[in-house]
Formats: structure tokens, C-alpha cells, sequence
């Protein structure tokens, strides 16, 4: 055994090299005091790209642009104080869409904690929360395992987001370095238990009515041919939610959509029917069930999931499968069936031929739809498309031909405005060959709208197409449906020149609304290389329909 | 639980959670914000270390409701919880405790 040569490293050296060792090659980051000794040695770094943020929730949106496109965890970094606590929104947000992240904060150093002292505050305390897991480092060696550790945790299981805060003497500590610890990947998941997997086999077989269910759970686990094989085998419908859209193709005559609250008619009221559901890496939220008692009224429930916290959480499951799903559905499958069930999907169809998704101006590339159908007729299934957070980001669940699993990237479970632009700053920063699209509102691009600079900085291929309806349209129109048309506080009074906005910032912007051809000026502007702004009007009143209001049952919805 | 009375508060079924947890400053914060965070009240506490002070016992006294299956898969998940056992309201290390609280 060769003895293992020593190096003296600081604690900052540590992390930068754990970093690279990790395979991380784009980070995002601010720096700022405490910080400031992890990143002169990150300067030193020949193998990370540390991509320049402008505001440390920008950071944290293009570091989960990096891990939902890859799946990989992604890094971002932020200063102690106001640098950790600009951080949270996007770390909150990778939990509740278990998106894999390692945030590191500097801290004020050990014996300045607890004193008030510049830039210091509770990260640890304000994290816990929000994250899968967090540390407080007291020495540099330890870093060698708390990395390594940071990582796996974020990826093993249900992954989410796990921040290190590193007070900056931890940082400047100077240590011996022997040998370095093995790289932090997802831990082995139990295979499941086998007896419970035969039972929801035998439950399906027996179904006369039943649903798939997909979530997000399906994409993590990189399940998507393993769900749409089973729904195959056992001709089962299926329904997805917004954070599974793409993991069945939108035109699989299987499929029924996005369910939920601005799901189809035909969707919710097939649920409605159904006597077995199958959910599968799905959490019940309440966007996607309505009012839990109306939710499948009639139906046994087989619930797997990953994470064993989620079953019988909402619903009780009358077979719950604690598992990763690609690995139950490979298990079930050769146990399941081969059936055509012609008297269920012709009720299906029946429903779905009464009360089909409208999407009203499909072919009018001014109307919300209809830009929409306009930009995927530019575009292959190779593109990746995120959104913001409102109805544009529906409109675009509802009307996208969504067809590959992390092809849409998405704020579902704490709904944050300002995710979409930095997300597609690192979705294209992560797979710089796609063509990464965000659908934006002019509410939701001005939440991080600083991130602009970025993306003209880093030349990323995000085409930005914004969808200006002069108000917060969510908003508007539930005060319009729900709130006796009193609308407060939702409609804006000045509205900035986008397209001269974005030019200011360095990217390159059209406005629809001057171009006669709208369709050869989409084109023309999502086939050139780099970033682009494009900016559309979309009429106040639009709404986005069908929607089960807020607190009743999915069959009653509202139009559509 | 703020809201009932101390008589209603006695009333309702207890459980003894038996915690072996990593011995570090966050832990408590880990465990007792899972309750918090859920307006689930934790009635008492004691925490002591175990053998060479690696890691940690919590004792937790809870009222049972009906979140109480769930609040435990939430400690289960907790990195640095190592195991949950659950016990009766009998269990005798909050009982030998009460001549403290007189």
C-alpha cells in the first residue's frame, strides 16, 4: 500500500476541490465577505464555471435549472446575512418539488456567532425547514465528510435541497490532507416488498375503471418508459400532474393530461368515475386533487412512492408501495395483465368527446393558445421549456405538446414567480445544445428580471417569450370569478418597455405586436443562437379555463 | 393545543417517543420543528446523551391525534434520527419524572 501524500489545504481549497471531484462543472453564486476565501479558491479552479448571478435567488433558480434538466444536484453559493436569506425562496422551492441542490453560504466566522454581527444571521436555524438536511461546519476536516454527505443526501431517495453553511474561519483553517473521500451519489433504494407488489397487481387486473396517476416521482426516477409501458400493458388511462407533464407524450391515446385544477373536463370527471388509482411518485396535492373528500370518490387507491411519509399522508392507500417507482413498475409489470378494457376507454372516449380541453384561438397566434401552438410548431421535442408562475405558466400545461421527461421545468409546489428566466438560464447553461424556451408574465419576469444581464453574459440560448396581459392575470381573474369583480391591487398602472428593457440589459428583444407576420418573426426568433426576449400582448380578460375553485371538488368546475 | 384546557389537555391519550438521535447542537431544532412547524404541541422533554455522548436519547410525551402516524414518519426521515420507538403514556420516564414538577 503506497503511503497517501499529504497536501495543506485550506478549508476553502477543500470545498472547491470536494466540487470538482463531485463532477460539479457550473455553479451559480454571489460572493460577499464571509464568502470570500471559497471564492479565491475557486478563481484557482480550472475545471468549475462559476456563473456571475445578480441576485442570490437568481443563484439558486439557475442552479435548479442545472439539477431539473440533468437530475444531477446542482451548486449554488451565496455570502452570510442578506446573501443566505436572498437564497431561501429558491431553496424552498427545490424542496417542494424535491429538486436536488447543495447550497453553500459563508457564515460570519465561529467566534463572531451570536454576537450580531455584520451579515450574520440563523442560516442554519432558517434553512432547517426548508431543506432535506443542512450542516453548520466547525472545522475544515470536516468538510471532507459533510461534502461528500451534502451530495447524497440530495440525491438519495426523495431528493431535495441541502445547504452548508461554512463560517468563514472554517474556511481560512489550514489542514493536512491525506486521502480524499469517496464522491457523494444516491444510496441504493430497498427493492419493494414483493407481496405488496403483487397485491396492487391483482388489484389492477381485477379494476373494471381505473386511472394511472403519474407525478414528479416519475420523472426523478427516470420511470417515464417504465409508466407508459404499464399503462400500455394494462390499457390504463393516465393522467399526470404539472410536474410529471412530459413523462407520457401528450398525443399517447392513453393519455388525458394535466389533472387538477385547470385539468380538462374530461380529465377530472374520468377520476370521477374510476374504481382503482393507481398513483405513482405523486403526492395528492391539493392543485391536483380539489377537495380531497370528492377526489376519486369511488376508487381504491395502490399508492407508490419513495419516500414511505407520503403514503396514506392525504388518502389512505389501500396498497401503499414504499419504493423507488422505476424499480416497482419493473417489478409489476410482468405481474400485471395484458388487457384491452374496450368498455372503460370508450367511456373514456365518451367523456373526452363531450367535454374535450377548448383551447379557444389555437390558431391565432395572438391569443394566449394560440402563441403558444405557435412557438411549439417552431420548435422540436429537443427544446426545454420552463415557465413562470401564473396563467401563462397554465396556459402553457395546458396547451404545450409536452413529450420527453425534464423537457418541462416548472415551479409546482411553492408556485414562485421569477423562477422561470434564471431556471432557463441553467437548463441552457447544463445542455447548451437545446433550445431552452421560458414562458414569462410581465408580473413574473420582473421578480428576477436582474437576471437578464446574465443571461446576456453567459450568450445562453433562452428564448424569453413573454406574455404581457398589463395585470397579475391569476390573480385578476379569481377576483373577477371569486371576489365580485373587485379588482384590487392586481392590475398594473405603468408597464415598463419590455423590449427596451431587455435591451438594455444586453439581450437582443422583438415585439409581436408590431410585426405583421407574427409567425416568420417566432421563427426567425427562435432559430437564432443566443438569448432573445419576445414580447407579446395578451388581452386582460383572458382566463384560464376550465378551474375548479379554490376549496371544492374537481367535477365542479368552472367553463371550459 | 394552546387552545384547550388543562383538564381536556389531561383528558386526551398520550405517547411516549423514544428518539436515538446524533449528538450535535441542531438536532433538538431538527425534531422539535417538525411538531412546531405543525401547531402539534410536545408536552415534555428530556434529553440526555447515550454511552460515549455520539449520539443522543429524546424522550418526547405527545398527545396522540391523529397526525401522530405522520409526525413519526416525518422524525423518521430526519438524518440525524437513527430510530423512533413508540410507547404507551405509561412508560415510566416522564411517571418518575412528575416529583420535579410538583
Amino acid at each position: 500500500m503506497s503511503k497517501p501524500t499529504y497536501e495543506t489545504l485550506s478549508g476553502a481549497q477543500i470545498v472547491v476541490r470536494l466540487l470538482e471531484r463531485q463532477g460539479v462543472r457550473t455553479l451559480a453564486g454571489i460572493p460577499g465577505g464571509a464568502i470570500l476565501p471559497i471564492y479565491d479558491a475557486l478563481s484557482q479552479s480550472a475545471l468549475i464555471h462559476h456563473v456571475l448571478a445578480r441576485h442570490e435567488q437568481g443563484g439558486g433558480f439557475i442552479a435548479q435549472g442545472i439539477a431539473r434538466a440533468t437530475g444531477v444536484p446542482a451548486v449554488c453559493m451565496a455570502s452570510s446575512g442578506p446573501g443566505a436569506t436572498n437564497l431561501l425562496t429558491a431553496i424552498a422551492d427545490a424542496k417542494l418539488d424535491s429538486i436536488p441542490l447543495v447550497a453553500i453560504t459563508g457564515q460570519v466566522p465561529r467566534a463572531m456567532i451570536g454576537t450580531d454581527a455584520f451579515q450574520e444571521v440563523d442560516t442554519y436555524g432558517l434553512s432547517i425547514p426548508i431543506t432535506k438536511h443542512n450542516f453548520l461546519l466547525n472545522s475544515a476536516e470536516d468538510l471532507l465528510e459533510v461534502i461528500p454527505r451534502a451530495f447524497r443526501i440530495a440525491a438519495s431517495g426523495r431528493p431535495g435541497p441541502v445547504l452548508i453553511d461554512i463560517p468563514k474561519d472554517v474556511q481560512n483553517q489550514v489542514v493536512e490532507v491525506g486521502e480524499w473521500p469517496a464522491v457523494g451519489v444516491a444510496e441504493v433504494v430497498p427493492a419493494p416488498a414483493a407481496e405488496r407488489v403483487a397485491l396492487a397487481a391483482a388489484m389492477i387486473n381485477e379494476a373494471s375503471r381505473p386511472i394511472l396517476y403519474l407525478g414528479g416521482g416519475v420523472v426523478h426516477s427516470a420511470a417515464s418508459a417504465a409508466a407508459v409501458a404499464l399503462a400500455e400493458k394494462a390499457a390504463l388511462p393516465t393522467v399526470m400532474t404539472l410536474m410529471a407533464l412530459g413523462a407520457m407524450p401528450v398525443e399517447h391515446s392513453l393519455s388525458l393530461g394535466m389533472l387538477g385544477m385547470h385539468g380538462a373536463r374530461f380529465t377530472n370527471l374520468a377520476l370521477d368515475e374510476c374504481d382503482l388509482l393507481i398513483a405513482v411518485g405523486a403526492r395528492f396535492d391539493d392543485r391536483a386533487t380539489g377537495k380531497v373528500a370528492g377526489f376519486c370518490p369511488q376508487a381504491k387507491i395502490v399508492h407508490i412512492d419513495i419516500d414511505p411519509s407520503e403514503l396514506d399522508k392525504i388518502k389512505t392507500a389501500h396498497v401503499g408501495i414504499a419504493g423507488d417507482v422505476g424499480a416497482v413498475l419493473q417489478t409489476l409489470l410482468p405481474a400485471v395483465e395484458a388487457q384491452q378494457r374496450l368498455a372503460w376507454l370508450s367511456r373514456v372516449a365518451s367523456l373526452k368527446a363531450a367535454h374535450p380541453l377548448r383551447l379557444p384561438g389555437i390558431d391565432d397566434p395572438r391569443t394566449p393558445y394560440g402563441l403558444i401552438r405557435a412557438v411549439a410548431d417552431c420548435l422540436d421535442d429537443q427544446a426545454t421549456i420552463t415557465t413562470d408562475v401564473g396563467q401563462h405558466q397554465m396556459w402553457v400545461a395546458q396547451a404545450y405538446p409536452l413529450r420527453r421527461p425534464r423537457q418541462w421545468l416548472t415551479s409546482g409546489g411553492l408556485g414562485t414567480m421569477g423562477f422561470g428566466m434564471p431556471a432557463a438560464i441553467g437548463a441552457a447553461l447544463a445542455e447548451p445544445e437545446r433550445t431552452v424556451v421560458c414562458f414569462t408574465g410581465d408580473g413574473s419576469i420582473l421578480m428576477n428580471v436582474q437576471e437578464l444581464v446574465t443571461a446576456a453574459e453567459e450568450g445562453v440560448n433562452v428564448k424569453i417569450v413573454l406574455m404581457n396581459n398589463s395585470s397579475l392575470g391569476l390573480v385578476f381573474q379569481q377576483q373577477t370569478m371569486f371576489y365580485g369583480e373587485r379588482i384590487y391591487a392586481s392590475k398594473f398602472k405603468g408597464m415598463p418597455d419590455f423590449v427596451r428593457v431587455a435591451e438594455g440589459f444586453g439581450v437582443p428583444a422583438i415585439d409581436l405586436d408590431t410585426e405583421s407576420d407574427p409567425h416568420a418573426a417566432l421563427a426567425a426568433a427562435l432559430s437564432s443562437r443566443g438569448p432573445m426576449l419576445i414580447h407579446a400582448s395578451i388581452a386582460m380578460h383572458e382566463q384560464v379555463l376550465p378551474m375548479v375553485p379554490p376549496g371544492a371538488a374537481n367535477k365542479d368546475m368552472i367553463g371550459g | 393545543m394552546n387552545t384547550i384546557s388543562r383538564t381536556e389537555n389531561q383528558a386526551l391519550a398520550r405517547t411516549v417517543l423514544e428518539l436515538d438521535v446524533y449528538n450535535h447542537p441542531g438536532v433538538m431544532s431538527h425534531v422539535v420543528g417538525l411538531f412546531s412547524r405543525r401547531a402539534y404541541n410536545v408536552e415534555g422533554i428530556l434529553v440526555m446523551p447515550v454511552g460515549g455522548g455520539v449520539t443522543s436519547r429524546i424522550w418526547l410525551l405527545v398527545n396522540e391525534d391523529e397526525r401522530l402516524d405522520q409526525m413519526v414518519k416525518q422524525v423518521e426521515k430526519l438524518e440525524d434520527v437513527l430510530a423512533v420507538r413508540r410507547h404507551g403514556a405509561e412508560h415510566e420516564v416522564f411517571v418518575r419524572l412528575e416529583e420535579f414538577f410538583r
